[in-house]
């Protein structure tokens, strides 16, 4: 199914977010956006949830502690307890340290693997930018046509208000806008 | 709704730079051929590493013996220099994470070499627990896994082992926060390379990173999750070196006020060794725009105010000996000040409470060279308070007749003098393969404007073209 996607080009963030402000104002469909760094409210700007990814931190710091104490006390108080200076077999206060950094490890690790999964981040995988300037000094807003009632001219209108550099049509064959 | 800069604020990057000079300056130095002074310090890091890797390479063969070590003062240089480069590294991850979350945004131009130095500071502190040991062949046997010793575990209530668990994450989350930052940087650069090596490394590396802003959303908020667990870690991992020592019964170890004390030490010397780095690279990559006069001159009163609490450290410690009423405590605290080793205790003093205090006056801050002589004197001070408090407390404890001395053998001084040739060597190697300031970071806090015109033009357009400013464009919508 083809798709035709408008592309705002910018070179100012304060200008791409008073577009994108504008353009969710006007009822438009906003694709994405692309900008060299994050632009601070950028995502209010666009409507998006907060990330669910602050979960996935939380459920794995959970477990990488809950695992570890788990395991230190399988080892020091039921696998071979060993007695070392008559120091208690499961000894929870000695057991925090080595927990929490399993935590933290684990917590980290998962958050930076589910962001790469969810936003299919890899190895090897292809650069899928709309224009070559978006990791440079350009910020593109990438408008969906599909609605019926898009209109073209008054739409090129009101992104010239904030100061557009260029003003592109695309045809996404469904796949990339590339 | 952007946040906006107050006019009265010096601004974050010199020099009327738009973007695009942003992205210019930061990846010239990775282009341009290697300047003769960084030759000069490269070949002067590598030769330490090497000697230092002989030396490493001999004391493994032959043994423990070869260090100046005895049965009274079991732990000298191998662990000062643990300890040393262990809290050289807390100060990247303060500058990366911890002034993330107070939204310090002048970090942006020293985070990814400060975070790059903790990487390094961390693989060289590294080194040390494992060649202290009697056969280095078996650290391995430090990982809890199922074995054929009977399943032998590891003693989890040891904090040596602690510190194998807190060096091995601090060294794994300093990498992926690290890397995870230079992903829109690499994507930069592959942007901008030629079909080459450069652009088949960067693309991979990358991940195909394209700037998205519903990429940019998640990636905020895993670099603020990521910056909110670095924070306890560093906090965590110095406290746990600590407990190597305040976990034990000698006087001068066995002190509650160690874990604060050593975390404060621990960013103060990371922080002088990240000025000393700062401005070396500014001076010799030409990026002064970027890390100002206003980035030293905080690195200045945050090293000013660490030293502070380190001054008030020594105090305490001094002043619970002489409080307490135990004779083995107030011994240890004469012993440091008039004993045989008074000379590295005064150094002590001197390089971290002393010298310091000249950090209070503006006009030694403004100067460079001043810095820089200042901040080189830290690290000395801060490599003998490490020393001062590992081995005057072992020479003289309870036991008259176990006195000893301690004297450094040859091997041990070229281990250290290794150790800064394996820092430096990977330093001076990160500067020309990676950009040193983040470049994405910087453009996002510097808040640039664009040139409204052409420098060239006369005035009269200028007039015209800034006619039309962007608050009468946002009033035109509503």
């Amino acid at each position: 199914m083809t798709n035709r996607v408008l592309l705002a080009t910018f070179d100012d963030d304060e200008d791409l977010l008073a577009a994108t402000t504008a353009a969710r104002e006007q009822g438009l469909h906003i694709v994405d956006a692309f900008t060299p760094y994050a632009v601070h409210g950028l995502d209010r700007a666009m409507g998006l949830a907060q990330s669910r990814l602050t979960w996935v931190c939380f459920i794995c710091g959970m477990l990488g502690a809950l695992g570890m104490l788990w395991f230190e006390h399988e080892t020091a108080a039921v696998w071979w307890p060993i007695d070392v200076g008559g120091k208690p077999w499961d000894s929870l206060p000695s057991d925090v340290p080595v927990a929490f950094e399993a935590a933290v490890l684990l917590a980290g690790f998962g958050s930076v693997f589910a962001l790469f999964a969810v936003c299919r981040l890899f190895p090897g995988k292809k650069p899928t930018n709309v224009f070559p300037r978006t990791t440079d000094d350009r910020f593109v807003l990438v408008i969906d046509e599909a609605d019926s009632s898009f209109d073209l001219p008054s739409v090129r209108q009101m992104f010239g208000e904030f100061n557009v550099i260029d003003v592109e049509e695309r045809v996404s064959d469904g796949g990339s806008i590339l | 709704m952007s946040d906006s800069q107050s006019p009265l604020r010096p601004p974050l990057i010199t020099g009327d730079k738009s973007l695009g000079d942003v992205t210019r300056d930061i990846c010239a130095p990775m282009h341009c051929k290697p300047t003769g002074l960084w030759w000069a310090g490269f070949l002067v890091s590598l030769a330490a590493l090497i000697l230092g890797f002989t030396a490493v390479w001999y004391q493994i063969a032959v043994g423990i013996g070869t260090w100046g070590l005895n049965k009274t003062v079991g732990w000298a240089f191998d662990i000062t220099n643990f300890v040393f480069w262990v809290g050289i590294g807390h100060a990247g991850t303060l500058i990366s994470a911890v002034l993330f979350l107070f939204r310090a945004k002048w970090r942006t131009a020293v985070n990814r070499s400060a975070e790059a130095m903790t990487l390094f500071a961390v693989m060289c502190a590294g080194i040390f627990p494992l060649i202290h040991m009697g056969r280095p062949w078996l650290a391995y046997w430090m990982a809890p896994y199922p074995n054929t010793r009977g399943s032998l575990w590891v003693n989890f209530k040891s904090p040596l082992l602690w510190d194998v668990f807190a060096i091995s994450t601090y060294l794994l989350i300093s990498a992926i926060f690290w890397y995870v930052g230079l992903i829109p940087d690499l994507a930069t650069i592959r942007d901008r390379s030629k079909p080459g090596l450069r652009n088949r490394i960067t693309s991979i590396l990358s991940l195909g990173w394209n700037g998205s802003a519903r990429t940019w959303h998640r990636y905020e908020t895993v670099y603020l999750l990521l910056a909110g667990l670095a924070t306890p870690l560093v906090f965590s991992v110095h406290t746990i070196v600590s407990m190597d020592f305040a976990t034990s019964v000698i006087p001068g170890w066995h002190t509650t006020i160690f874990p604060p004390y050593f975390v404060a030490g621990a960013i103060f010397s990371g922080l002088a060794m990240v000025t000393t780095l700062m401005i070396i690279a500014r001076k010799t990559m030409r990026l002064e725009d970027y890390i100002t006069h206003k980035h030293i001159e905080r690195m200045c009163l945050l090293m000013l105010s660490m030293g502070c609490i380190v001054g008030l450290a020594y105090g305490t410690e001094f002043f619970m000996a002489a409080y307490s009423g135990n004779a083995y405590e107030q011994f240890v605290f004469k012993n440091r000040a008039l004993g045989p080793m008074r000379w590295a205790y005064w150094t002590m003093v001197t390089c971290n409470v002393g010298i310091p205090q000249l950090l209070w006056f503006k006009s030694i801050r403004k100067s460079l060279p001043m810095v820089f002589v200042i901040v080189v004197f830290v690290n000395i001070g801060m490599w003998f308070e490490r020393f001062v408090i590992i081995v005057t407390s072992l020479h003289r404890d309870f036991l008259p007749s176990s006195w000893a001395h301690y004297t450094p053998t040859s091997i041990e001084i070229a281990t250290l003098a290794g150790s800064f040739g394996l820092f430096f060597t990977c330093f001076l190697l990160f500067c020309r393969i990676a950009p040193a300031i983040a470049i994405a970071e910087v453009k996002g806090a510097a808040h640039l404007k664009k040139h409204a015109a052409p420098k060239s033009v006369d005035a009269q357009q200028i007039a015209q073209t800034e006619s039309v400013s962007p608050e009468e464009s946002l009033t035109k919508v509503t």
